[in-house]
């Protein structure tokens, strides 16, 4: 098909909305987090970093497929 | 005058001198670059492949493939030649080759032009894709020092230079860093007290050595790649797929009773077994391959990224373009940093999870 390419691409689009939202959340309940204990602030950055590298993986295995089909 | 009282005159630190400077400095060499990159790019408005005339069209796609391919030689430029033909410049690397119980070791540009290259009765050429054939036809081994290859080689004798030095320096100054140290010990520290102990617990010290390796392995050619002509070492998915391996291995090598008893004797009803059972064998295996796809697919985006917003100059083929992509790039670039050495915080954080995970102790409550 002439046009998997192109639905590779707009593949590739939804896991990278998919990511946005997932690391927009997990950034949006750590400043909340931080807001209510600044103390915590060390602890609570460091899991927000692991938990968004997590997400940004899963975002990566979709991009990693829409690379296979369309190369 | 008896007496003349001090005049509260503001005078700063030496070390606020220093990093007032630093910072000075850092406005001044980003704007260097920033205008000699434009310069750079407004140079050559054309970008065609090697050897062909100019009036072709700029194709992206090889050229960043190009980039975040492997090679058998490194490409450094392209310069235009006398005769108006594009010619690359790039460092040939040894090519090493295992056909029909022969080793042929030679240097790259035997293979310039497209030309064959013969010893003996062996006769190989490369294709466009860079894969080494017989012209006959036998199978052949190719274990050449690539352009990958050679930069993990960099890499390595960086680490060896940074660390033994690091190290020497504690025996000179009775237990006191000095010089490359002073930068090394917090970062061995981190390892230790936010990744090893935390997830490992009181046998940690038996997998530092490994821990250590894995990030500052990954770091420094996570940033080696970010350097402009630097290969895409930790961006192939075959050096990735080796890291993980090394993480299974010695995850699964240091599985206890009680782990290997969680995979195949899962706490849950004797029905649910034949789904649990595979589910669990499959995560043994899955978890490493998360790690391989991660740390491959973060580091190879960032370089297409980058070389994308390069490629932009080339496809608009206009000199006003090159400072709104050369912004775009110093952009990514700040986040391809902070990337580099977070994908080598994170493979070595999830590799000290899952070893700790195998050195599950009994519970000492018997709960079922």
């Amino acid at each position: 098909m002439t046009t998997l390419p192109g639905i590779a691409a707009i593949g590739a689009g939804l896991a990278v909305l998919g990511a946005g939202i997932g690391i927009g959340r997990i950034g949006a309940s750590a400043l909340e987090a931080i807001a209510r204990q600044p103390e915590a602030a060390g602890k609570i950055q460091t899991v927000m970093i692991i938990a968004a590298a997590l997400v940004e993986g899963a975002a990566l295995f979709a991009v990693v497929v829409s690379l296979l089909v369309a190369g | 005058m008896p007496f003349a009282p001090k005049t509260n005159s503001f005078v700063p630190s030496s070390q606020l001198m220093g990093s007032v400077f630093v910072f000075r400095i850092s406005i001044v060499f980003c704007a260097f670059l920033f205008l000699y990159g434009s310069v750079l790019a407004s140079e050559r408005p054309k970008e065609p492949e090697a050897g062909q005339i100019e009036a072709e069209e700029f194709d992206a796609i090889g050229t960043i493939l190009h980039h975040v391919l492997d090679n058998h030689d490194w490409h450094l430029f392209d310069k235009k030649g006398a005769d108006g033909q594009i010619h690359p410049v790039s460092i040939p690397l040894p090519i090493i080759l295992l056909s029909e119980g022969q080793l042929d070791v030679f240097m790259s540009n035997a293979f310039e032009h497209g030309h064959a290259f013969q010893r003996g009765s062996r006769s190989y050429q490369m294709d466009e894709h860079g894969h080494i054939t017989d012209t006959n036809g036998h199978s052949v081994l190719d274990f050449s020092i690539t352009k990958n290859v050679a930069s993990m080689l960099l890499a390595v004798v960086l680490l060896l230079i940074i660390f033994t030095r690091g190290a020497k320096s504690y025996d000179a100054s009775n237990g006191r860093p000095h010089g490359i140290a002073k930068v090394v010990e917090p970062l061995v520290l981190f390892v230790r007290d936010d990744i090893a102990i935390p997830n490992i617990g009181h046998q940690y010290k038996k997998y530092m050595p490994y821990l250590l390796t894995a990030f500052f392995f990954i770091w420094i050619n996570n940033l080696l790649g970010l350097i402009p002509t630097g290969a895409n070492f930790t961006g192939n998915i075959s050096v990735t797929a080796t890291l993980a391996f090394f993480t299974l291995l010695i995850t699964n090598f240091s599985g206890t009773k009680t782990y290997w008893g969680h995979v195949f004797t899962p706490h849950v009803p004797l029905w649910l077994y034949p789904i649990m059972i595979p589910v669990e064998m499959v995560g043994v295996v899955a978890k490493p391959i998360a790690l391989m796809i991660r740390l491959f697919a973060n580091i190879t985006a960032g370089h297409i990224i980058i070389l994308s917003l390069i490629s932009l100059i080339f496809v608009f083929k206009s000199l006003a373009m090159a400072p709104v992509s050369l912004g775009f790039v110093l952009f990514i670039s700040c986040i391809e940093l902070l990337v580099a050495a977070l994908q080598a915080y994170v493979f070595t954080l999830l590799s000290a999870l899952f070893i700790g995970l195998a050195l599950e102790q009994p519970e000492t409550n018997a709960h079922h």
